[in-house]
C-alpha cells in the first residue's frame, strides 16, 4: 500500500468513524432527504421534480461545508500536521485526501438517493446519467475546495462555524436548492450567483434532468471546476503547518479570490 | 565509539520579534550518543528541539542533523529522523495499527508492529488513539518515531505518565537503540532519568547554554556537599537544634534530620558521637552524592531562573 492509498484510506474510514463526520456525511443529508421527500410535495409539487438534485445539493453542502473545516483546524490545533511534517507528509495530501474521500461519500450518498428516489418518493430519475453524474463530481469538487479552504484559513473553532454558514446558509435558501433560480428577486439572483450550488441545480435542471436553464448551464458546471480548483491552490497557498506561526505573510483575506470565477457571471448574466 | 558528529549546534539562535529566546548556543552530539537537554521551563529546549527538528527556521548559527540542514532540506531529513512529540501528534480517530501504517508508509519502510508489541500496545492495537491512556499515546509515539530506524532520535519527555513496567521496557529500548548506533536527544524534566540514561547533558538557562558534560563531571564541579540524612528513635536530632562540623545546610524532611557536609567524615562522626551521648538510638543513616537535580537546582537557582 502505498503512502497515499494508506492515508487515503484512514481518512475515508475517519468519515464515517468520526461522529460528527458521520453525522454531516450521512445522517444529516439522508435524514433530510427522506423528512423532506415526505413532506415538500405535498407544499410545493414542483419538489417533487427536483427531490434528486436538491437532496444530493444538499447533501455535498453538508460534507463538504459543515464536515470538511473542523477536523482540519483541529488538526492544526492539535499538532497533528507538526508530525505529519516531520514524518514526511506533505501539505498537498493533508488537504487533498480530506477533499478526495469527503467526495468519495458524497458519491456514496449520491448513488443511495438517486436508487431510492424513484422507489420510495416517485421522484424522476436524471434523463442524462453520465452529465449528473459529471455535475455530482463538479460540485462537490467545488464545495470541497471551499471547505478546505475555510479549514485552513479559520483561526479557531468557533470562526469555522461562522465561515461555513455565511455560506451554507445562503446556499440553501436562496442557491437553487429551495428555491429555483428564476423565481428569486434581483438582488437575491445577483447574491445567488456568488454561491456554487446556484451553478450546481442550474445544470442539474437542465442538463441532467431534462428542464431549461437559467443561464449557460455548461459554462456553469465549468466554473464550478475552476471555481473549486482556484479554492484548493489558495488552500495550498495559504497552508500553515502549525496554529503559533502567527507571522504568516500571506493573509487569509486572500481567500476571498475564490469567489472570482463566480463573481465573473455578475457580469454576463 | 561516538565519534562521528550527529548532531552540530553552532552559535545557534532563535527570536520570536523582540524576545530571543536562544541566543547563540553550542553543542555536538555523536553517533551513538544519548544526550540529555535540561532546562526550566522557557530556557529554548523546545525551540532548539523545532529547530533542529525542521520545524522552525534558525535565526542564527549552523544547525546540522546527520549531516543535513533542517531548514533547508526538510525532505532529506524526515528519514534522518524520528520524534516522539510531547502531546498529542495523531489524530483522535486512527488506531494504533493504522498509525503505524501511515507513518511507514510515508517512510518507505514496513509497518513495524512488533514494536507496538514490545511497547506494550499488543491488546491495544486496534484502539483509536483518543482511546488510549496517556502513557500508551506516548508509547504509540515512541514506535512510530523509531519505526523506520532513523539515526537520529528525539525523545520528548518520553516517560511523562508512564507506569514503572512501561519506564523500565522504554528504558531498555533506549539503550538497544544506543547499541545499534542511534543518537538519541532526550529533552526531559526528570533528573533521575536523565543521569542514568545520558552520556552527556546540556544545560539550558535563559536561552544560553550553562553547560554541557557528562552528569558525573557536572554533580563533581558542584559545591562538593554531601548530603548525610539521620533517623534516629528517639527524634532527638530533629527536637534540637545541633551544630555539627562540616555542615553548610541542614533541614528536616520527615522523620529524616538532613545535613550537607563538605567533610563526611567529620560530620558523621560527630552525629554519631551526639546521637550516642544523648542516649537516642540510630535508626538509619544516609551519605549519598549530590544528584544531578540537585547540581541542576544549583545550576538554575533553583529552576525558576
Amino acid at each position: 500500500m502505498t503512502a497515499f492509498t494508506s492515508h487515503f484510506a484512514f481518512e475515508f474510514r475517519t468519515g464515517i468513524r468520526n461522529k460528527n463526520l458521520l453525522l454531516m456525511n450521512y445522517l444529516f443529508p439522508l435524514g433530510l432527504y427522506v423528512m423532506m421527500s415526505l413532506i415538500m410535495p405535498g407544499i410545493n409539487p414542483l419538489f417533487q421534480a427536483t427531490i434528486i438534485p436538491s437532496m444530493i445539493t444538499f447533501g455535498i453542502l453538508a460534507s463538504t461545508l459543515l464536515g470538511l473545516p473542523d477536523p482540519l483546524v483541529q488538526a492544526r490545533e492539535a499538532g497533528i500536521f507538526r508530525s505529519y511534517k516531520i514524518n514526511g507528509v506533505p501539505a498537498l495530501n493533508i488537504l487533498l485526501i480530506p477533499a478526495l474521500s469527503t467526495i468519495l461519500h458524497i458519491l456514496v450518498v449520491a448513488t443511495i438517493i438517486t436508487i431510492t428516489a424513484p422507489i420510495f418518493f416517485d421522484a424522476p430519475l436524471p434523463v442524462n446519467l453520465p452529465v449528473f453524474a459529471l455535475i455530482v463530481v463538479g460540485t462537490a469538487v467545488a464545495l470541497s475546495g471551499l471547505g478546505i479552504l475555510i479549514g485552513v484559513i479559520s483561526p479557531n473553532a468557533r470562526l469555522t462555524v461562522l465561515y461555513s454558514q455565511v455560506i451554507f446558509l445562503p446556499s440553501m435558501i436562496i442557491g437553487g436548492v429551495m428555491l429555483p433560480y428564476s423565481m428569486l428577486p434581483p438582488v437575491a439572483a445577483k447574491v445567488a450567483l456568488l454561491l456554487p450550488s446556484t451553478y450546481a441545480m442550474n445544470a442539474f435542471n437542465s442538463l441532467a434532468m431534462g428542464g431549461t436553464a437559467d443561464f449557460y448551464a455548461w459554462g456553469g458546471l465549468l466554473t464550478l471546476f475552476v471555481g473549486g480548483l482556484t479554492a484548493f491552490i489558495l488552500a495550498w497557498y495559504l497552508f500553515r503547518w502549525d496554529s503559533q506561526n502567527t507571522g504568516s505573510r500571506r493573509h487569509p483575506v486572500l481567500a476571498l479570490l475564490a469567489f472570482v470565477p463566480y463573481a465573473t457571471w455578475l457580469l454576463i448574466v | 565509539m561516538m565519534s562521528e558528529a550527529m548532531i552540530e549546534v553552532k552559535n545557534f539562535s532563535k527570536r520570536y520579534g523582540a524576545f530571543t529566546a536562544v541566543d547563540d548556543i553550542s553543542f555536538t552530539v555523536y553517533r551513538g550518543e544519548i544526550f540529555g537537554l535540561l532546562g526550566p521551563n522557557g530556557a529554548g529546549k523546545t525551540s532548539t528541539l523545532e529547530s533542529l527538528e525542521g520545524l522552525r527556521p534558525p535565526d542564527g548559527g549552523v544547525l546540522r542533523v546527520a549531516g543535513i540542514d533542517p531548514a533547508a532540506e526538510p525532505g532529506k531529513l524526515r528519514n534522518a529522523i524520528g520524534v516522539q512529540l510531547q502531546s498529542g501528534g495523531l489524530p483522535a480517530s486512527i488506531t494504533a495499527d493504522e498509525a503505524m501504517k501511515l507513518f511507514c508508509a510515508y517512510h518507505g519502510v514496513a509497518p513495524r508492529f512488533d514494536l507496538l508489541d514490545r511497547l506494550g500496545l499488543k491488546e491495544k492495537r486496534n484502539v483509536e488513539f483518543q482511546g488510549l491512556s496517556t502513557g500508551q499515546q506516548r508509547r504509540l509515539a515512541l514506535a512510530l518515531a523509531v519505526a523506520h530506524e532513523p539515526p537520529v532520535v528525539f525523545l520528548d519527555e518520553p516517560t511523562a505518565g508512564l507506569d514503572v513496567a512501561s519506564r523500565v521496557e522504554l528504558h531498555s529500548l533506549m539503550r538497544e537503540l544506543k547499541e545499534k548506533g542511534t543518537t538519541i536527544i532526550l529533552a526531559t524534566h526528570d533528573m533521575a532519568e536523565a543521569e542514568a540514561m545520558s552520556d552527556r547533558v546540556a544545560i539550558l538557562l535563559q536561552g544560553r547554554l550553562v553547560t554541557v558534560d557528562t552528569p558525573l563531571a557536572i554533580t563533581a564541579t558542584g559545591a562538593g556537599l554531601t548530603k548525610i540524612s539521620v533517623n534516629t528513635r528517639a527524634a532527638f536530632l530533629l527536637n534540637n537544634h545541633h551544630t555539627f562540623p562540616a555542615v553548610n545546610q541542614q533541614l528536616v524532611k520527615e522523620e529524616y534530620a538532613i545535613y550537607f557536609s563538605t567533610n563526611i567524615g567529620q560530620t558523621v562522626a560527630a552525629l554519631i558521637s551526639t546521637i550516642e551521648a544523648e542516649g537516642d538510638e540510630l535508626l538509619d543513616l544516609r551519605v549519598e552524592r549530590p544528584s544531578l537535580e540537585d547540581r541542576f537546582l544549583e545550576l538554575t537557582n533553583g529552576g525558576t531562573q
